[in-house]
């Protein structure tokens, strides 16, 4: 399994053809306290870089982009009730949603775990 | 993610100032944004943590942004009718050391800013006979403009400048500064004293913009480092940031100004009747009387009322009230995530057939409609020591 991250504070974990996306440790960190996330439902399909979530902390609403193009599978279903799971861990059991990749070359575009490190640690 | 959202304003920008306690705040670990003009902290540990230790202990703002006026006369010229010539309070009602929250109006009746009021005794640290004001830090160049221009020119206005001011909030806010300053205890809410710390003189009010009962404290910038840090070395103190006063006063109901109230919005619209003094009704001789007047006897067209949005998801600034067919007949000026309530709440001008209590309404934000439900405000009741 890979992990990958943009620039936007999204990771994605990719098995086969079937990635898992969050958004990172330092963007939790950054929002603060997470009272609600709005994750696709199963079936919608999207765009690199477009629209794919919606995550909001006491202070304000952010939007979270799709790292890859694909079709979503599932929506995290545990952060309906505990949306603090982002907060409590963002890289694990916080995850947004999974999908199935329609283009695993767009993986090439983003960074891996040392490059995203680098490019936070300049932020 | 939406940048944004995450990175902050540290940037280098001249154009943006600091206040005295900046080297404080960012030592304490405050994350600076930018905000009317200044760098100041939004928050140090989070919103919600310093949201509820607020309503349990007591927090430290710095709000040294907002404008501290002093208004007098020479030779004995009419302050309070002047300054009511721009303000519809019983400014000369007010006895000394008693606080007043008031609106500056524009000549139609337009919240050009809302300030609190107080009347100086004669012994104060400013030594000055006449009043005190605090206007909002957004607005206060606007604001010394328009007095300028609106009052007579035998009323002198003095912007301290280099004066700071802390407010200290919250149900233990007294036990920490009766502490260093055990005079404070005798104050009730919406009086004010002068009194001394450390050799210092400082000038304390009994109110505050959280529902919480508090202090605002005025005080030389000079010695400002030293008095944060002896209210933060209380046991019942931490320092809170912006993004927590905000949470707190929208529990509170208080309107926020640039956002809840601006100049296209009369006092009677945004529910602030209360600020119109009885005499001065009577009189009917502040700016925009007759509109406001009429608006307070016939009932306004649209109010400013407070929603309890159903869900967990926040309703915020920009969102539409929508009307039976759809359209959108409103407007949410503030809104968020209530930490002590748990759930979502909003501020909203409505129109007046939809403002009653428990009224259902209907918010689009972003494409997704939600429900809301008016309710009365305060969201949480107020605790201030009367």
């Amino acid at each position: 399994m890979s992990r990958y991250f943009t620039e936007d504070h999204e990771w994605v974990d990719v098995e086969g053809d079937t990635g898992t996306v969050g958004i990172s440790e330092f963007a939790q960190g950054q929002l603060g306290d997470i009272v609600f996330v709005d994750v696709p439902e199963a079936g919608k399909a999207l765009t690199k870089g477009g629209d794919a979530a919606v995550v909001e902390s006491v202070k304000a609403a952010s939007d979270v982009y799709a790292p890859v193009s694909g079709t979503v599978t599932e929506g995290n279903p545990a952060l309906a009730d505990n949306p603090a799971l982002v907060n409590e861990d963002a890289e694990g059991q916080g995850w947004f949603f999974k999908l199935t990749l329609s283009d695993p070359s767009e993986l090439a575009s983003l960074m891996d775990e040392a490059a995203y490190a680098a490019f936070v640690a300049k932020q | 993610m939406s940048e944004a959202d995450l990175i902050d304003d540290t940037g280098e920008e001249p154009a943006i100032l600091t206040l005295p306690l900046d080297a404080w705040h960012r030592a304490r670990g405050g994350r600076m944004v930018e905000f009317a003009g200044y760098h100041m902290p939004v928050q140090y540990e989070g919103v919600m943590p310093e949201h509820l230790w607020v309503r349990d202990s007591a927090g430290l703002f710095d709000v040294s942004h907002m404008g501290q006026l002093l208004f007098r006369t020479e030779d004995g010229a009419d302050l309070d009718g002047a300054l009511e010539s721009v303000l519809p309070g019983d400014i000369a009602g007010l006895k000394p050391g008693r606080q007043r929250y008031s609106l500056l109006l524009a000549e139609d009746g337009g919240i050009l800013d809302d300030l609190m009021v107080t009347r100086l005794p004669d012994e104060n640290p400013f030594d000055v006979q006449g009043l005190y004001m605090v206007v909002n830090g957004a607005t206060k160049f606007d604001d010394i403009a328009y007095f300028l221009d609106q009052l007579p020119e035998d009323v002198l206005i003095n912007h301290m400048e280099d004066q700071a001011l802390l407010a200290l909030q919250g149900p233990k806010a007294v036990d920490a500064l009766a502490r260093l300053v055990p005079g404070v205890r005798d104050l009730v809410f919406m009086t004010a004293a002068p009194f001394e710390w450390d050799g210092k003189p400082v000038w304390i009010g009994r109110s505050g913009y959280t529902g919480e009962d508090g202090f605002e404290i005025s005080i030389d910038g000079a010695y400002v480092e030293a008095l944060a840090d002896a209210l933060c070395a209380q046991p019942e103190v931490k320092p809170i940031g912006l993004g927590a006063r905000d949470s707190l006063r929208l529990e509170a109901g208080l309107p926020l100004y640039g956002h809840d109230l601006d100049e296209a919005i009369t006092p009677v619209v945004a529910d602030l009747g209360f600020a119109l003094s009885k005499r001065r009704r009577e009189e009917a001789n502040f700016p925009g009387a007759t509109r406001i007047l009429a608006e307070r006897e016939g009932g306004p067209a649209v109010k400013r009322v407070g929603l309890l949005v159903e869900g967990r998801q926040p309703v915020r600034e920009g969102a539409a009230v929508l009307g039976a067919d759809g359209g959108e007949v409103g407007r949410v000026t503030s809104g968020g995530f209530a930490p002590s309530l748990n759930a979502p709440i909003a501020m909203a001008y409505v129109p007046a057939a939809l403002a009653a209590i428990g009224t259902r309404i209907q918010l689009s934000q972003r494409g997704k409609v939600h429900h809301a439900t008016v309710t009365a405000m305060p969201f949480i009741p107020h605790h201030y020591v009367r």
